[in-house]
């Protein structure tokens, strides 16, 4: 433990921090714009220079120097405070100063900076560079006459999303920040370039000239996009969500956050179903709340309790599920499913359905075996982190899916289940490297689990990772990747088939011949409604998407920003959303509308508050219980547990369900920022072009 | 006091003789090499370090110290020696005549240092515009590989070792020794920040030393004739003998090694044929390569030509580019071009100098016709401060040193110009500078 002095201060650092990193340890704030905790360092910006004793008689770029023994730092003296005006001054000769009209304003580094370390004048008579714009893509805005040249954003272009495709090009003052070809980046993770930019050069361009920051009231909560749950924040203006930022979570999403995440929210703005409907004679119209809920109420009364079912969607949360499936208990009907899409995932073992070596666990895997997923699509956050792991070294990786560009190598074994069964007898050379693994990492998408054999393929995944010694107490490396939020929140609440109860395709069967009656679609979104028949439809929810244009009656539901609502992720951990804005018209927190219901019914529910149905949630699982908010409570491994698997493996290769990553979901498909993406980066028509204008330089 | 022929290393400078291997033999190159790593690799660093060689490439650090860096043990990662042969410096020219006509000396040279630091590959990193002379060292390497002095068994050593020539792309920064490791490896020529430095983390994170071309083809010769010979010629700390380029106003411009601290005016008007119009018509020298300052006359009349006395008067010997200027030069101009120079080699990768190095030529441009208030050259002095030891690699003092220089010593010419420019337009030139 080197121990130095900064600023007089006698500091004790680790060995290899740099003294940038020792000073922030004891508070003392060095700035800087090219220098960032997550990327490789640049130092370049000379924007942190310190004096440095022993060393040469100039200054030094902290951010660089690693910690000595009885170094001497002065980040205040008169070289240091000399040099780094010197800097300043240097950033903003070619810096337009173009602050009132950059949406950087109000949140930038360099403005912040400026004013604690700059001149207050200028002695540059000379003309300023311009530099022309570069196209990135839909999702990010660029002022490059504002570049500073830091290269954050080529760093984490580079490092973390695991693309080359951005890179500075030419030399000294014509050096230019591009992507080469000037194509859009493909990359699911190319929003967070805008957060990383120390200034206005890279902006949000769905977000362009939308708001200032110090009109935004700012609200923590949680992403339900994919079943990571990022954590992100929220920020509001009146009763509009102008933009979501990725809020700092170390065990999940670092500080980084999806493009979905960040750049669907527009989708909450369109198609949204704010007043109740009622089906008369095939066409909808407006109904009042008591209408609504009389006449589905009259319908739940008037039907036999064995012809009534309820499906949950992927965006559902946990107190809404929990009230839905107490009310078809009151009723008595056992049938009922979270798992829209059939996914074979066992509800009594928990240990089956999560991702049980955790995010973070990822980076204590040694070797990785993908079987149909495209978490590159599903969760890239989640890739994001094996991409970070295989930074680390030592980490092969095989996949047997759909996809093979996942922004690291990987051993394509072949996108065939048996290969998964050879593995799992032992016949496939890479068994040999799982094996040798101390903690091997077995992740199981809803691709192999979401097809006729997926318990097959589960028990195979299985039976290969306890050969493999991948199911211990101390490591369970079975992952299974959910890529709905509301999934796992689902099968904790226990929002599955009850005794003798239907399950997904049991439902849609039994409405398709008629023998179902009634089915209640909680945000169910992503079935075939074409195969509801008859059946008379209740659809809750957001969005006028497939169910909403199914139903016979629309109780309009809350989006994740409009609620206090409880979503568990694929990991199990158990996170909450808080209310932003309000649902927008009639619209109402969805465990209201159960519990309104069944007052409707005469039947009414016990919960009458939030607090109460928290509460219930908690009796039926210790997931959801308030101290255990955003931790995971590990699952204890069962050997040879829900083995099933006496079926055969079906050879047809795996498909992710993420066919489109832009278009998943109600809110996604609204979105036109997503179709804009859609359009750049699945079909390839719209080279992003096409809205510019004869001003666009 | 003149060096005598005897003392010179560089027999072949001017390429009257063959400069194949039976030729370089006849001169003595490839002599006794076994006998001389037979010695040890110690043995060799020590000797160089007694000779006082300090780095022809301009920094001038002692290249046995350098050496010395290196690991003494290979670990897991390989050593490497890399020979900067990118000569770039304006005005500079001597490792092209040492490759084009003593290619075995600087080859001989790499198997020797190599040895010493325990490397077993040596890649000669060739400014791209110097095509013959990189197709002249890999004819010498055949030779040598076929004669058996590189190979598996260098020279019946037991020490396998080969030597490569990468030809570069024509960007100045590429000399500095970081940026040509990164063009090396194939990546934009970038400096790294140091430390680590390249004897710890360099070529593919290896161990590495990088010098430039006359240090490793002078040390051969030196282990030959022996360390106190090479540190008997020259001053204390200033040793050795040394490939001076003289160009610009003299008669006779040429490349000539000389004893290390021989006075520039012996050096100028023995070898060059003097001063155009005498050296009463002398009006400046810049005597180390572009990136040096100017001294006026007065310095020159007496200055010696060596690292310590150059300092001293506040300039550098750098790469020993001798370039005169008479009377009859423009100053501000020639000056106003190497910031032109330095403005467009700028790899623009820190700020100061990508900033500054811009700026800094323009104010230049505007100097020479005196375009300016008299306050910009204090602005223009000042900006050079904050650029010099600001920035990540040597180029951004590169680009301040001339024009402190041109500061310290012309100051009253860039006076007289903004004078004259405002006598002429009858109103101040601020309105230039808006």
């Amino acid at each position: 433990m080197p121990k130095l002095t900064i600023d007089g201060i006698e500091v004790e650092a680790e060995p290899g921090m740099t003294i940038l990193q020792a000073a922030d340890q004891v508070g003392i704030e060095i700035p800087r714009f090219c220098y960032h905790e997550r990327l490789s360092i640049a130092g370049n910006c000379r924007m942190c220079l310190v004096e440095v004793k022993p060393g040469p008689p100039k200054p030094a770029a902290s951010c660089a120097l690693p910690v000595a023994e009885g170094m001497q730092v002065w980040t205040q003296s008169d070289l240091a405070v000399k040099a780094r005006k010197g800097v300043m001054e240097f950033l903003l000769i070619n810096h337009p100063l173009d602050c009132p009209i950059c949406d950087q304003g109000g949140e930038c580094d360099l403005q912040d900076q400026a004013m604690a370390f700059g001149g207050d004048r200028s002695r540059f008579h000379e003309h300023k560079r311009a530099v022309t714009e570069k196209h990135l893509g839909p999702l990010v805005k660029t002022a490059m006459t504002r570049c500073i040249h830091c290269t954050r954003c080529v760093r984490f272009i580079t490092e973390i999303a695991g693309i080359q495709e951005l890179g500075m090009i030419g030399r000294g003052e014509d050096a230019e920040i591009t992507s080469y070809v000037e194509m859009a980046l493909t990359s699911e993770l190319s929003g967070n370039i805008v957060d990383l930019c120390p200034v206005g050069a890279l902006t949000s361009a769905p977000y362009a000239f939308h708001a200032r920051p110090w009109e935004l009231r700012k609200v923590e909560s949680i992403d339900v996009f994919d079943a990571v749950g990022s954590a992100i924040r929220v920020d509001v203006r009146g009763n509009a969500v102008m933009r979501v930022l990725p809020r700092l979570n170390e065990d999940i999403n670092e500080e980084w956050l999806a493009d979905k995440s960040r750049h669907a929210i527009d989708g909450l703005r369109y198609q949204r179903l704010d007043r109740p409907y009622v089906r008369e004679d095939g066409k909808l119209r407006p109904a009042s709340w008591e209408e609504a809920l009389r006449t589905v109420a009259g319908r739940l009364l008037a039907t036999d309790a064995d012809k009534v079912a309820a499906l949950a969607g992927d965006m559902a949360d946990a107190e809404a599920m929990m009230l839905l499936k107490d009310l078809m208990g009151v009723i008595g009907s056992p049938h009922m499913d979270c798992r829209q899409d059939g996914a074979a995932l066992d509800p009594t073992d928990r240990a089956s359905y999560l991702f049980n070596p955790t995010i973070p666990g990822i980076e204590d895997a040694d070797a990785l075996l993908i079987v149909g997923s495209d978490p590159r699509w599903e969760a890239p956050i989640l890739n994001a982190r094996i991409r970070k792991r295989y930074l680390m070294g030592n980490f092969p990786i095989a996949t047997i899916g759909p996809r093979t560009d996942l922004t690291y190598p990987v051993e394509d074994l072949g996108n065939n289940p048996e290969v998964l069964d050879d593995l799992a007898r032992g016949r496939h050379p890479f068994w040999r490297i799982l094996d040798d693994a101390e903690r091997p990492l077995i992740l199981v998408g809803m691709g192999a689990l979401s097809r006729p054999d997926g318990r097959e393929v589960m028990a195979s995944a299985r039976r290969l990772a306890e050969r493999v010694g991948a199911m211990r107490e101390d490591w369970n490396g079975l992952g299974v990747l959910h890529t709905a939020a509301g999934r796992v929140g689902g099968l904790e609440v226990g929002f599955v088939p009850g005794h003798g109860g239907r399950d997904t395709a049991g439902i849609l069967e039994g409405a398709e011949r008629g023998d179902l009656q009634v089915v209640y679609l909680m945000g169910a979104d992503e079935i075939d409604t074409a195969r509801l028949g008859e059946a008379f439809v209740i659809y809750q929810g957001h969005h006028g998407d497939a169910g909403a244009n199914r139903a016979d009656v629309i109780l309009p539901g809350a989006a994740y920003t409009e609620k206090h609502a409880t979503y568990v992720n694929t990991e199990g951990r158990m996170q909450r959303t808080w209310l932003a804005v309000h649902p927008p018209g009639e619209a109402r927190e969805d465990w209201k509308i159960v519990r309104a219901l069944s007052s409707a019914m005469g039947k009414p529910l016990s919960q009458n508050t939030l607090d109460d149905v928290r509460a219930r949630l908690a009796d039926v699982s210790p997931t959801f219980a308030d101290a255990n908010e955003g931790a995971v409570i590990p699952a204890a491994p069962t050997r040879g547990g829900s083995g099933g698997g006496a079926g055969r493996l079906d050879r047809t290769p795996f498909t992710s369900p993420v066919g489109n990553y832009y278009r998943t979901d109600p809110i996604s498909r609204a979105s036109r920022t997503m179709a804009e993406c859609t359009d750049v980066y699945i079909n390839r028509t719209g080279s992003g072009d096409s809205k510019r204008t004869g001003t666009d330089g | 006091m003149l060096l005598s022929d005897k003392d010179r290393i560089f027999t072949n400078l001017y390429g009257h003789h063959d400069w194949r291997l039976k030729g370089a033999r006849a001169r003595g190159d490839w002599d006794g090499t076994k006998a001389i790593l037979a010695m040890g690799h110690d043995w060799i660093v020590d000797q160089v370090k007694a000779s006082g060689l300090r780095g022809r490439g301009g920094a001038g650090f002692p290249t046995g110290l350098k050496w010395s860096f290196m690991p003494k043990a290979v670990g897991e990662r390989p050593h490497y020696l890399v020979v900067n042969a990118d000569e770039g410096e304006p005005g500079t020219c001597k490792d092209r005549d040492m490759m084009r006509n003593d290619p075995h000396k600087l080859i001989e040279g790499c198997l020797i240092a190599g040895f010493a630091m325990r490397a077993h590959v040596a890649y000669i990193y060739v400014r791209g515009e110097f095509y013959r002379e990189a197709e002249r060292l890999d004819a010498a390497i055949a030779e040598a590989e076929e004669a058996g002095l590189l190979g598996d068994d260098a020279c019946g050593s037991g020490w396998p070792f080969r030597v490569y020539v990468h030809k570069g792309a024509g960007a100045y920064i590429c000399g500095e020794e970081t940026a040509l490791i990164q063009s090396l490896e194939g990546k934009k020529g970038q400096p790294r920040l140091k430390p680590p430095f390249p004897a710890g983390v360099g070529l593919y994170g290896c161990p590495t030393t990088v010098n430039n071309v006359e240090s490793i083809a002078v040390v051969p010769t030196v282990l030959r004739r022996g360390a106190s010979w090479f540190s008997g010629i020259g001053r204390e700390n200033n040793t050795g003998t040394k490939v001076f380029c003289i160009s610009g106003h003299v008669n006779k411009p040429c490349n000539v090694e000389e004893a290390m601290s021989i006075p520039l005016r012996t050096l100028i008007e023995k070898h060059a044929g003097g001063v155009r119009g005498g050296w009463d018509n002398l009006l400046a020298v810049i005597p180390g390569g572009a990136s040096v300052p100017l001294l006026p006359k007065d310095i020159c009349d007496d200055v010696l030509m060596d690292f310590d006395a150059l300092k001293e008067a506040k300039s550098g010997l750098g790469t020993a580019a001798v370039m005169v200027m008479d009377k009859s030069a423009d100053v501000v101009a020639s000056i106003a071009r190497l910031s032109q120079f330095y403005m467009h080699e700028s790899c623009g990768q820190c700020t100061p100098c990508r900033e500054g190095a811009g700026w800094m030529s323009r104010v230049m441009d505007r100097m020479v016709t005196g375009d300016a208030n008299p306050e910009e050259i204090d602005i223009l002095e000042q900006v050079t401060r904050q650029v010099e030891g600001h920035t990540i690699c040597a180029l951004g003092d590169a680009a301040a040193w001339p024009i402190q220089g041109l500061i310290r010593h012309f100051r009253p010419e860039l006076e007289r110009r903004i004078a004259a420019r405002r006598g002429q337009s009858g109103k101040g030139a601020a309105a230039a500078a808006e």
